[in-house]
């Protein structure tokens, strides 16, 4: 009696260790999809420290055989001439002057118009013009530069009567419209984020609509304009075709109606028959443009924590 | 009544602004106005089916920009290949699987930082990458390679953003149901969080149509019409529609096939933009 007593129990015990789920295998693919997602998670980072790596390795050589005050502060660029000279001084340059030039003229009626997009047009008109400014923002930088060589440097010269509106100036103004999208997008969000009791407390103090839209929507949104502000910084430095369409590319320190060449050009423009030590000096030349990227970068971030607090 | 209160100089001041801030609203539809008309009076008649439907040759005598279309088609879509698995699959883990925050806050930072990096760069680190490094030569694997590391963080960053709108009613039903944890992402969580995903493709496919200083050198600038398989290999180079426009314009001063060709890119951000807002509008509607 006690044998069939014996494999009765053992069946309910058996029952009892299955596991829940039918497919014995589930457990593995679930951890082997794990893995692969993981390694999906971190691509990113990888990604940067990729870019980081192989932008100093490549880059460092050429500062150290040229020297890093000759190379950063040196004012001649002659890669091709019989005693070459690798100073980067005139790049760096009108990068920054070319970058304060488009903001000072671009920011101002970006903000203006996202104030105009949150603040005063009515939902139709809100629509078309932010959908204005989301086309402007699709449109291929190279199609800019090509509208920017047409009409934009033809009208420099013949306003200011030069020999080639192809300089600094007509760069300048390329870059400002190309940075009123990122302007006007990230500044409209962040007035329209500005909460609607501080204007409701200014109206009822007796200020106009105006006044509390100037002392106190903006100053309240002012992290936000801050950082749409430093987006432009860094889309204005990043920008490569559609300057070296516009600027003259050649590698004079820059002056308002000179031919300059902006770091982002200066590797475009050499980089397809370069060799040795200018082929290296050039990827020295992205080196120094990552740096001014990131501290751009890290700005932001800086500016957007501090919105957080 | 209450206008008497204001006095003239306050009425004044909040009059002269205003009429600024509706008058750079306007400069800038005009701008947009002008650069479209510009192109189009510039490109539109440029566009001939002999055109689009030819290959530039010498020989006749006659530019067409057949290959750019198609080498533009094929690295869009082996972009996309590429990228979509990773970005989805990054965005799934950290919205998902991840429970420690700063491994969150390392990757967004990363993907923050790969956007704001200049497409200048991506060139050139591609070029040392893939080309050099991965010995695929200038082909359009490597420029769609390099393309790949631009559009992650977008598309990263728009399926995270749909992944969190999915509520936790959906998952935790699915797992007291008895599913795995993968079976519950593949079947309950994306089909749900698809309208994300959509509008990261098409963004993405924005970004790749105007790109063009990454492509310089990973792509290269030929003409030459390849098959499915050649664009597959290494050695495949070819210009995509901007290149070749910034090659028509810059170097061979051949306006009229440049303006042609930016209409055609004008055409095709004007379809993305739309279809981005249509796709985010139906999706939404759908769920």
């Amino acid at each position: 009696m006690r044998f069939p007593l014996q494999s009765n129990t053992l069946a309910v015990i058996h029952i009892q260790k299955k596991p829940v789920r039918e497919n014995p295998l589930s457990d593995i693919s679930e951890a082997i999809v794990h893995a692969l997602l993981a390694i999906c998670g971190f691509v990113a980072v990888a990604f940067v420290i990729l870019i980081t790596v192989f932008l100093v390795v490549s880059g460092v050589p050429a500062i150290r055989e040229i020297g890093v005050f000759d190379f950063l502060l040196g004012t001649r660029w002659a890669s091709t001439a019989s005693e070459p000279a690798y100073g980067i001084l005139p790049f760096i340059l009108s990068s920054v002057y070319g970058t304060a030039g488009a903001v000072a003229i671009g920011v101002p009626p970006g903000i203006l118009c996202a104030v105009f997009l949150s603040k005063i047009a009515d939902r139709r008109t809100s629509a078309i013009v932010g959908g204005a400014v989301g086309l402007m923002a699709g449109i291929p930088s190279v199609v800019y530069g090509l509208v920017g060589m047409i009409v934009i440097v033809p009208a420099v010269r013949s306003i200011f009567g030069l020999a080639d509106g192809a300089n600094l100036f007509s760069a300048i103004l390329v870059l400002a419209v190309m940075i009123l999208p990122s302007v006007i997008s990230v500044s409209e969000t962040a007035l329209a984020a500005v909460p609607k009791e501080y204007e409701e407390a200014s109206l009822a103090l007796g200020a106009t609509k105006t006044e509390t839209i100037f002392r106190v929507s903006i100053p309240a949104a002012k992290s936000g304009i801050l950082a749409s502000v430093v987006l432009g910084v860094g889309r204005a430095v990043g920008e490569a075709m559609a300057v070296m369409m516009v600027s003259g590319n050649v590698p004079n320190m820059p002056s308002l109606f000179k031919s300059v060449r902006f770091l982002t050009t200066a590797v475009a423009s050499e980089m397809s028959y370069s060799s040795g030590l200018q082929r290296r000096a050039l990827f020295s030349v992205a080196l120094v443009l990552f740096v001014f990227i990131m501290a751009i970068n890290l700005m932001l971030d800086l500016v957007i924590k501090r919105d957080k607090k | 009544m209450t206008d008497d209160i204001i006095s003239y100089r306050r009425k004044i001041k909040g009059a002269i602004l205003m009429w600024l801030v509706r008058l750079s609203a306007g400069l800038i539809c005009l701008l947009l106005a002008g650069l479209i008309l510009c192109i189009l009076k510039k490109g539109l008649f440029n566009i001939t089916w002999e055109l689009i439907s030819s290959t530039p040759s010498l020989l006749k005598g006659t530019t067409g920009i057949l290959p750019n279309l198609l080498n533009t088609f094929y690295i869009i879509l082996i972009t996309l290949v590429v990228v979509l698995p990773l970005g989805v699959g990054a965005a799934v883990y950290l919205n998902e699987y991840v429970k420690n925050k700063t491994c969150v806050k390392i990757t967004e930072l990363a993907a923050e930082t790969l956007s704001g990096i200049p497409s200048i760069i991506y060139g050139l680190v591609g070029m040392l990458i893939f080309v050099q490094f991965c010995s695929l030569q200038t082909s359009l694997l490597a420029g769609s390679l390099t393309l790949a590391m631009m559009t992650l963080p977008t598309i990263i960053r728009t399926t995270q953003e749909s992944l969190k709108t999915v509520p936790d009613s959906y998952r935790e039903g699915s797992l007291g149901l008895g599913s795995g944890k993968w079976h519950m992402i593949r079947t309950v969580v994306l089909p749900s969080a698809t309208d994300g995903i959509v509008t990261g493709c098409i963004l993405a496919v924005g970004r790749i149509v105007g790109e063009s200083a990454a492509l310089l050198f990973t792509a290269g600038m030929a003409n030459e019409l390849l098959g499915i398989r050649e664009a597959l290999s290494p050695g495949g180079a070819g210009s995509t529609l901007t290149v070749a426009m910034y090659m028509y314009a810059k170097e061979r001063g051949d306006f009229d096939t440049a303006f042609a060709i930016a209409a055609i890119l004008l055409f095709l951000t004007l379809t993305i933009n739309l279809s981005a807002k249509l796709a985010a509008g139906l999706l939404k509607k759908g769920n």
